[in-house]
């Protein structure tokens, strides 16, 4: 009986379109990635089991560093111009509204604002610069910034961060914390970076507990 | 699609005595090339969903002078945390005896285990933890030690500010034991 022939066929497969496509992905990849913005305050946070990814619309960030030294920064251009007219007509400042616009955060006291904003975006660095005055609650800033800073949101939505340096000292994170109280702004999040629950407590029950029903 | 033509134009009859060359496959193996592609996707995935920071949220209660507004709590219940500098956490449960006898030092590694024993014990009513951080400790403190309240689902916290017995207590013992 003749058997029907089976063409044999090479097993070497034309690797080019794959790897086409995995160079494709690998370039987009690349090109997407958001990178980090040179920070100008060097901030490392510490880590927390929270979950949920901080919000990156309608910020207001406090910033405090290693030394203790306040910082403020907003994303929301528009309200930036607000709040810069704000200054002007109530602190007389006389300041130039499109570098307080530009300017990625703000870290001097009220009456050395126009000399912040002279220097070069790319020359304010956090360690040089003297940081919004709040060390005690008779010279806080900070409660006036938030104050100033809630106006301009009236009626808009604000998120409130905090996000501090691990070798920051209590007393500064609690000043800030009375500048927020003093402005009745009680709700807060602050930024951390993500770390599992510890294998066995309370919080990881939890996490497992959908999983256990269902089996 | 990555090979050439190199036959040059089929059987083209060359003279006698014009030695034939010997033809090299132009085909490579493309294998190796794909798993670093692969590997490199791979890697850039992991890091950028990585660094997306969190948000941990806070509550702060209103500051109140009134005292039939602000929260009464069986003293039973109440575990206090002082946090030191050095990373060094202290702790009492109720309140502070005069000759300092319940006043125990610990750190962050096991007050998991006394919050965890104090949760065991109490009604969930009655419990109530207090975080008194000192001057010396650090914002990474206060953080680690509110992230221990969630990591051990405690509902009930307030973070208050050292009295000074208390403050002075953290430091004779930090000074009995650094030496």
């Amino acid at each position: 009986m003749a058997r029907p022939k089976i063409p044999r066929k090479s097993t070497s497969i034309d690797m080019t379109a794959m790897c086409d496509v995995a160079f494709l992905l690998l370039s987009f990849f690349i090109l997407t990635t958001k990178f980090k913005p040179a920070e100008a305050i060097t901030v490392s946070t510490p880590s927390s089991v929270a979950t949920k990814v901080a919000p990156d619309k309608d910020v207001v960030l406090i910033t405090i560093d290693k030394d203790g030294k306040v910082f403020l920064s907003m994303d929301n251009e528009q309200i930036k111009g607000n709040i810069a007219d704000v200054l002007n007509s109530t602190k007389n400042l006389g300041i130039n509204k499109a570098a307080f616009v530009k300017a990625g955060f703000i870290g001097s006291s009220f009456s050395q604002l126009n000399a912040f904003l002279a220097i070069p975006e790319e020359d304010r660095k956090g360690n040089n610069l003297p940081g919004i005055p709040c060390k005690d609650s008779s010279n806080n800033e900070v409660t006036e910034w938030i104050s100033i800073v809630k106006g301009a949101y009236m009626g808009l939505k604000m998120n409130l961060l905090l996000k501090g340096d691990n070798l920051a000292k209590y007393p500064a994170f609690k000043n800030v914390i009375d500048a927020f109280k003093k402005n009745d702004e009680l709700k807060f999040s602050m930024v951390t970076n993500p770390e599992s629950a510890p294998t066995g407590t309370d919080l990881w029950k939890q996490n497992q507990g959908p999983v256990d029903k269902k089996e | 699609m990555a090979e050439m033509d190199t036959s040059g134009g089929g059987g083209h009859k060359k003279g006698p005595g014009v030695k034939k060359s010997k033809k090299l496959s132009t085909r490579v193996d493309l294998t190796p090339m794909v798993d670093l592609g692969f590997l490199l996707i791979t890697f850039f995935i992991f890091t950028t969903t990585m660094s997306q920071p969190t948000a941990m949220k806070l509550n702060l209660p209103k500051d109140t002078d009134k005292p039939e507004e602000q929260n009464k709590t069986a003293e039973s219940g109440v575990l206090t945390l002082l946090l030191g500098k050095d990373n060094n956490v202290f702790y009492y449960e109720g309140t502070l005896k005069n000759d300092a006898s319940n006043f125990k030092s610990s750190n962050f590694k096991d007050i998991r285990d006394v919050i965890i024993r104090k949760k065991q014990s109490t009604p969930e009513k009655n419990l109530m933890l207090i975080i008194k951080p000192s001057n010396e400790c650090t914002y990474k403190n206060v953080v680690d030690m509110i992230d221990e309240m969630s990591i051990n689902v405690i509902k009930r916290y307030a973070l208050v500010d050292i009295a000074d017995v208390e403050d002075k207590l953290v430091k004779i013992t930090e000074g009995a034991t650094g030496n």
